[in-house]
């Protein structure tokens, strides 16, 4: 139950590193960490997993939410290091057809 | 003499027997620790009897003794302060857990899961709410002639709101299906009127059917819900009903393919909530052919003996502690 992040800015690309376990407890912190993100005018996010040993629906509601306020202030969102289960989760839930997701290890600032 | 003279004379006097005798007297030192609480006695007050009694008592104590006692005031003032947040954390908590019992209760009542008896078909359901409110729903719409649906769904998100949410998406899929809509036409209506009414950062899963009893087809359509799964009586196995389709609530503008499946005499439609699926062990997550295989040697028994054997064997996997909601459902064509 313990979630850390890295956010590294260059201009207006954000790179966002997250390690741990993103699940009911921890998916406030990390929506209120990319929300501000959004807020604060990034026109493109990109939030690297490759770190995060468990991922479940409370974090996709985050970065499903992200994905729409960025959206709509027409900038980019794209996750990275997805593991197979989280891809596998992605798929079913159609995200992974409106959401970016390379499974490349990408997103050096 | 008004309360807190009272309660000091109480304390002097259980102070004076403790001195003298180290007995307690009528009162014991919780009685006593629970009467200065219960009455909201400071530290302050505590300790400023204590001098008053020291001074009477022993009058040439060496007034150095009595002055310590000031200095132990102020280092538990800390302790006072985390007591009475203590207990009104505790008194919180309590209030709480009431009104999640109510919700719980409330939420039964209107929610109102039930399997219905359908001709040439028997039906098992079972769904397992991992607190005390379930984000998972399930619901049959029995329609005439042999047809009927069926619909599994999913709140992203657990708690009450999440279950605050599904009780609204039960009343919006009732007002909208009807005999000889379309299921994709059923989904895409419910999309629009979540992605409306319901809260931006909620998302919901949700798989729904139809089952026509002259061609023995079953129609069914996804929205981001874990698949199905389709038992062949003929060959013995299962195979995943396969649905594509995007989480409601997500965009406005979806368009909701629909799938069909043939229904022979002896086959089985199981659909399940990621509950189910994404049991987590002490050895990692079980894995979705576990729960397969786990199925298939349970299909000698009555759909609904079958989802209790499958629900009592994960719960215990998972030492009695769910991590999600749970829930089952599973049809067998009969006849």
């Amino acid at each position: 139950m313990i979630v850390e992040m890295d956010v590294q800015n260059d201009n207006q690309k954000v790179v966002v590193m997250i390690r741990g376990e993103i699940d009911i407890y921890t998916a406030p912190k990390l929506k209120e960490t990319l929300f501000q993100i959004v807020e604060n005018g990034a026109e493109e996010i990109i939030v690297n997993l490759s770190d995060v040993t468990y991922l479940d629906s409370a974090g996709l509601g985050v970065f499903v939410g992200t994905y729409k306020m960025i959206c709509s202030r027409k900038g980019k969102f794209e996750l990275v290091g997805l593991s197979k289960r989280m891809q596998r989760l992605f798929d079913i839930t159609g995200l992974a057809d409106i959401i970016q997701i390379t499974s490349d290890l990408k997103g050096e600032v | 003499m008004d309360n807190k003279e009272n309660i000091e004379k109480v304390y002097r006097l259980a102070l004076a027997n403790f001195v003298k005798e180290r007995a307690n007297g009528e009162l014991g030192h919780r009685d006593i620790r629970e009467m200065l609480m219960g009455n909201g006695i400071s530290i302050k007050e505590m300790v400023a009897w204590h001098k008053g009694y020291l001074t009477d008592e022993y009058p040439d104590m060496d007034r150095g003794l009595l002055n310590s006692l000031d200095f132990l005031m102020e280092m538990l003032k800390g302790f006072e302060v985390d007591y009475f947040e203590t207990q009104m954390l505790r008194q919180w908590y309590a209030e709480l857990q009431a009104e999640i019992e109510i919700a719980a209760s409330v939420q039964n009542v209107l929610l109102d899961m039930k399997v219905p008896t359908i001709s040439g078909f028997e039906i098992g359901a079972i769904s397992i709410p991992a607190h005390h409110v379930n984000g998972d729903y399930y619901h049959f719409y029995k329609e005439k002639d042999g047809y009927f649906r069926v619909m599994i769904a999913d709140v992203i998100g657990k708690g009450i709101p999440a279950a605050l949410c599904m009780t609204l998406i039960k009343y919006g899929v009732e007002n909208i299906e009807e005999h000889y809509v379309s299921p994709h036409i059923v989904m895409e209506r419910l999309n629009d009127f979540i992605e409306k009414h319901v809260d931006c950062s909620m998302f919901i899963s949700m798989l729904y059917g139809s089952y026509n009893p002259k061609t023995h087809m079953f129609s069914f359509v996804s929205a981001g819900h874990e698949p199905g799964l389709f038992y062949s009586h003929q060959q013995g196995c299962f195979s995943e009903m396969y649905a594509k389709g995007l989480l409601l609530g997500v965009d406005q503008n979806t368009v909701y393919k629909e799938y069909t499946k043939r229904v022979e005499v002896g086959d089985w439609i199981v659909l399940l909530s990621d509950g189910v699926t994404e049991c987590k062990t002490e050895n990692g997550f079980v894995e979705r052919d576990y729960v397969v295989n786990l199925i298939q040697s349970n299909l000698h028994l009555h759909p609904q003996q079958m989802v209790e054997e499958v629900y009592r064997h994960l719960e215990e996997l998972q030492h009695f502690h769910l991590h999600d909601d749970f829930t089952l459902i599973a049809l067998k064509r009969v006849k």
